[in-house]
């Protein structure tokens, strides 16, 4: 809400300045959000009058110009404005004004002395046409000060206000919330009735109660519609940030700014019979002031007359019925409509209007009646014509039940005492009805404030008016308990830590993706689409980090950046319920960051499954599976507790050309929650007994996976045996084609004694045997 | 008997001439070896008078030790040499840089979330987690924000075809924790939400952490103190001022907005701040008693304070990044910055 600070002190004039009023305004929960000066600063410029405009002897397009500046002699001032001409009244920069960007003085133009600078609006920062002289009214005082006539000393406060405060939409309602605030004298508009002197009327009825549970009405006659707005009203109306149209539709909005309730205006010979207010019907529609048609919702309230509706009721009026420069008859409205009746209408219809915007927050059903006198006051000022008497149809309107503060639970809530006399006066200022019973206080609020409806709102308010900034900042003091530390559960932060320590970077992508990259990387991937989203490439919920990763991929790719190691801990989402945490990574490039004393070599399967090997701190159960996003050859499905948790692999050459990558980035995505369990670690006894090793080299199949054997040996190995791995893969010379060897080594321990040679031997046959049996893997001769 | 001064001069004058370690245990043998000159010599001794062995001896030994002193010089020189040698050799250039893995690093945002977790664990808050596609009734409906209501028109909200939303706010685990556990309860909720809003200062994706205390005896005074000492913790500055201002929250009642002097030009007014020398961080107030009906808290006997702020804003205020889009663009360059 923006309005000129002039306006507000013409009805409450704290002693503070400017800056200190916005301060104590913005202190007390009306933000201001901006302060604007009405005009750029300029001095020394006047209302003038030109007199004679003559062509300049030694120039085709500058004017000598003779101007009354309001002193006994004209000056001689040269234009090149084409609109320079005898008779108009103008700016007039006198010698030694300073203009926004220039500085007057008096100088030879082609010869001529020139004593001033004829403006434009451009000229003095203003806004508004910037071609030629700015032309003042006929009746503008010459020599008068320009600011001061124009009263552009003036600042424009723009507030932010809450939804809650609808009772600060107005001049009326700032005022008595600033008189609370800073204690200084509030002077309202006094409004009088208007004589009657016809008696037309149009009958109301009110066929939605609950809705529109007030109309006042009114017939007025005789206007003239093209009367000029005065002055002092369009000013404030633009200073509002309403231009001014047409005098009775300017008169409701000074109205609905003044005092907050919005009004309209319909053109009486276009309404057909009486005024209805009703929920609108099935297929109704209406063309609204804006020139937009509407179809009409049946939780839609409209004004209607014998042939439909001509009104969104509280949002717009309709173009038929509406004012116009030829209108002579009117009928005004002012009405209260219930909050929930309008809320949400015009945003569905694509439509926010200071009425609007008013309604749904609430509107003072207590002071319709005075809106309704001072709009007519205005008009017959400004326009002329005859009022009829007002007709008023009500229903139950909004209760305002006494509400109970406890003193107590105030202070309770506070965190502090407040002085019971300081609330009750408070309370009062803000329009409240206040009586002291004991420890409580029974509050009466005033029709204008929808937000009072419980003690919470009432201990709000107390604390509001105590000032936020007197309540003191303590340290609370609670029961020290410490907090629980699962020490079998990896906080997120470690598993995060633990992957910036293995060189990886981590990055944060959106949830919502490109559903392109879904389907790109499993065609049967059915991600969620959003309803509304800003883009299509933002517009479905990802069910894999992958997309996210590649992307980041190719953004920094595209910057140069030749080696990308990067992952992210996040959510995909597959609906309301399963929306699980992941932790997803993705390496390209050089396994070293390039350096002098290291050999220059390309990531692969096995750096990355390495890597996650650290992650777990353990072997990786990855077994041999197929995902539509990787590459048939290396890709694996990870496995632990017994399910499978995830895939590591090279990103299938088809999706590598998809997107356009100069080579392969290997992946991984594992489930988040897994990977974080931890075993408690388990002491046990270390054995003094020395430690045996063999190695054996086995010929298998080729195709024969490492782990198949490694699974077997394990499953026969004898008790003493302590580890079997695998330290060396072999194909080629000595090997037969279609074969490989894998040498494994075998360490073998007792606790207890030391192994004797006869059982040693015993314990490798066993694997042998097992491994020629179950793996077809003969020892290599 | 030749005359050991001369052989003295002689062997002095050899083991000089020594150029390495062999060589001089060569010239060793030839003088102090078992058929060497001064072994010789001393051998020759028996054949002497009685009278002349003793002096001749004493002659002889001095001329041995003599010897062997020049050869242990010469031994030490020479194996100093060796060393020396063998360190100039080994010689690196130190100022080479280091070799071997590089080291990763965590996302701005990422380290701004565990720095305020920590802060607020420090005194006592659990972390809480919760859905980011949310319902309709977590989100605004058990947070006292009916349909139609206006403030609903502040979230822009994203819808799924399916009728769910995204969440606009952290503040509906608020909600689910205090369903599932009974007071006190202090928690915090950091996470991902979403607002159909993208410009220069908006990203549709961003964090917030919420946070909640409720128990027997929480005040505005308390909340003001929490977030007081949370701010001058984060930032490490005991001096910052922070202000309290009236604000609304459907969900909280009385509402504020927090405001820190400017980190970035000291409260003097810069662009950051709108000339204003104040930042607006955060959005608190005590728990309204329509979200503690909704969960079934007796609102008699508990009172709650809750507050959301955005994780960005303060990561952005913290290291000085000046465009929010920033965090989700992924730039490695930017990235590494933090690191």
């Amino acid at each position: 809400m923006q309005f000129p600070e002039s306006w507000l002190r013409s009805l409450v004039n704290p002693a503070l300045d400017t800056a200190q009023l916005a301060h104590a305004v913005t202190m007390a929960g009306l933000e201001v959000e901006a302060l604007t000066p009405a005009a750029p600063p300029f001095n020394n410029v006047v209302v003038a009058e030109i007199l004679s405009a003559e062509k300049h002897p030694d120039a085709d397009r500058l004017r000598v110009c003779q101007v009354d500046v309001g002193e006994a002699a004209s000056v001689t001032i040269v234009c090149g404005a084409p609109n320079a001409a005898a008779g108009l009244k103008v700016p007039c920069a006198r010698p030694g004004a300073k203009l926004p960007g220039i500085e007057i003085k008096v100088a030879k133009v082609r010869g001529v002395e020139s004593f001033g600078m004829l403006c434009s609006t451009k000229e003095l920062g203003l806004e508004g046409a910037a071609e030629g002289l700015m032309v003042l009214p006929d009746d503008a005082p010459v020599g008068e000060d320009f600011r001061r006539w124009l009263n552009l000393d003036d600042t424009l406060i723009t507030l932010k206000l809450t939804p809650n405060r609808a009772d600060c939409l107005s001049m009326q309602g700032l005022a008595r919330e600033i008189g609370a605030i800073t204690g200084a004298e509030v002077q309202l508009p006094q409004i009088a009735g208007v004589e009657n002197r016809i008696q037309d009327t149009l009958p109301v009825q009110l066929n939605a109660p609950e809705a529109c549970p007030l109309y006042l009405g009114r017939v007025v006659r005789g206007i003239n519609a093209q009367a000029t707005t005065p002055r002092w009203m369009a000013e404030r109306l633009e200073r509002s940030g309403i231009r001014p149209l047409l005098a009775p539709v300017d008169i409701t909005n000074y109205v609905l700014l003044e005092l907050g309730q919005p009004m309209h205006a319909f053109a009486l010979s276009r309404l057909n019979g009486g005024i209805e207010v009703r929920l609108a019907r099935a297929g109704e529609t209406l063309e609204l002031l804006n020139g937009q048609t509407v179809e009409l919702a049946p939780d839609m309230l409209v004004i209607a007359d014998a042939g439909g509706p001509v009104a969104l009721a509280g949002i717009m009026g309709g173009l038929p019925t509406s004012v116009e420069r030829v209108t002579v008859d009117v009928f005004l409205e002012a009405a209260f409509f219930a909050p929930a009746a309008i809320a949400g209408r015009a945003r569905r219809l694509g439509l926010s209007t200071d009425s609007s915007h008013r309604f749904e927050r609430g509107v003072d059903f207590g002071a319709t009646r005075q809106a309704m006198e001072r709009a007519t006051q205005l008009l017959l000022e400004i326009c002329g014509g005859q009022a009829g008497p007002i007709t008023e149809v009500a229903a139950a309107l909004p209760r305002r039940d006494p509400i109970t503060l406890r003193l107590a639970r105030l202070a309770r809530v506070a965190g502090v005492e407040i002085d019971a006399d300081s609330v009750m006066r408070g309370l009062v200022a803000l329009g409240a009805g206040v009586e002291r019973q004991d420890d409580r206080l029974i509050v009466t609020p005033p029709s204008f404030r929808f937000d009072l409806e419980i003690e919470e709102d009432l201990i709000e308010e107390a604390v509001r008016l105590y000032g936020y900034d007197n309540i003191p900042a303590q340290p609370p003091a609670a029961p020290s308990r410490m907090l629980p530390q699962d020490e079998t559960l990896l906080a997120d932060d470690s598993l995060r830590q633990m992957l910036v320590d293995l060189d990886y970077q981590e990055v944060i992508t959106y949830s919502f993706v490109d559903p392109a990259w879904e389907t790109a990387l499993d065609a049967d991937a059915r991600p969620l689409p959003l309803a509304n989203p800003l883009a299509s490439q933002l517009s479905a919920m990802r069910t894999t980090l992958w997309g996210g990763l590649i992307e980041t991929l190719r953004h920094n790719l595209n910057r140069q950046q030749a080696r990308v190691r990067i992952f992210e801990l996040g959510r995909v989402y597959r609906s309301q319920t399963e929306q699980p945490m992941k932790l997803g990574g993705l390496v390209y490039g050089d396994v070293l960051p390039e350096q002098w004393g290291a050999a220059a070599r390309r990531v692969d399967f096995f750096d990355l499954k390495g890597d996650l090997e650290q992650l777990f701190g353990h072997a990786l159960d990855a077994r041999r599976g197929a995902h539509p996003a990787l590459h048939p050859g290396q890709c694996a499905e990870v496995w632990a507790d017994g399910r499978a948790i995830g895939w590591i692999g090279t990103l299938h050459p088809r999706l590598v050309q998809a997107f356009d990558l100069p080579a392969a980035p290997v992946l991984f995505e594992l489930d988040s929650e897994v990977l974080a369990q931890r075993p408690l670690p388990r002491h046990a006894t270390l054995s003094r007994f020395p430690l045996v090793r063999r190695d054996l080299a086995f010929v298998l199949d080729a195709h024969t996976p490492a782990g198949e054997l490694l699974a077997v040996l394990r499953d026969a190995a004898a008790d003493g045996v302590r580890s079997i791995e695998v330290f060396d893969e072999y194909r080629g010379k000595g090997v037969a084609e279609n074969q490989k060897s894998l040498a494994i080594r075998v360490v073998m321990q007792d606790t207890e004694r030391t192994l004797t040679d006869q059982e040693v031997e015993d314990a490798v046959q066993k694997l042998v045997d097992a491994a020629l049996r179950q793996c077809n893997a003969a020892l290599r001769a | 008997m030749r005359n050991p001064n001369e052989i003295v001069a002689d062997a002095l004058a050899a083991i000089q001439a020594c150029p390495d370690l062999p060589s001089l245990e060569q010239v060793k043998a030839v003088y102090l070896g078992k058929s060497g000159q001064l072994t010789e010599l001393l051998k020759s001794l028996g054949a002497m008078p009685a009278e002349e062995r003793k002096t001749a001896g004493a002659r002889i030994n001095e001329a041995k030790q003599a010897v062997e002193a020049a050869l242990k010089g010469r031994r030490d020189a020479l194996q100093q040499a060796e060393l020396d040698r063998q360190l100039a050799a080994e010689t690196l250039d130190v100022t080479l840089p280091g070799r071997g893995a590089g080291r990763g690093g965590l996302h701005p945002v990422s380290k701004t979330l565990s720095r305020i977790q920590a802060l607020f664990r420090s005194i006592g808050f659990e972390v809480a987690t919760g859905p980011e596609i949310e319902t309709d009734f977590y989100n605004f409906t058990a947070l006292n924000i009916p349909e139609d209501h206006p403030a609903r028109a502040m979230h822009d909200t994203f819808y799924l075809q399916s009728g769910e939303l995204l969440r606009t706010h952290t503040s509906p685990v608020q909600v689910r924790h205090m369903q599932t556990h009974q007071p006190p309860l202090r928690i915090i909720a950091p996470g991902r939400v979403y607002r159909c809003d993208s410009d220069v200062t908006h990203t549709p994706m961003f964090h917030q952490i919420e946070g909640l205390w409720v128990d027997e005896s929480v005040s505005f005074a308390d909340l003001k103190g929490v977030l007081a000492d949370f701010m001058r913790n984060f930032f490490e500055r005991d001096d910052l001022p922070v202000r309290f201002r009236p604000s609304f929250f459907p969900f909280t009642e009385p509402s504020a907005e927090m405001d820190i002097g400017c980190v970035m030009c000291g409260g003097e007014g810069c662009r950051v701040c709108s000339h204003t020398g104040w930042l607006e961080v955060l959005g608190c107030g005590m728990v309204h008693p329509n979200v503690f009906k909704h969960v079934n808290i007796d609102t008699e006997r508990y009172i709650g304070f809750a507050f959301g702020l955005g994780v960005e804003r303060l990561a952005m205020l913290r290291y000085g990044v000046d465009d929010l889009r920033l965090f989700f663009e992924n730039d490695l360059r930017f990235l590494k910055q933090f690191n």
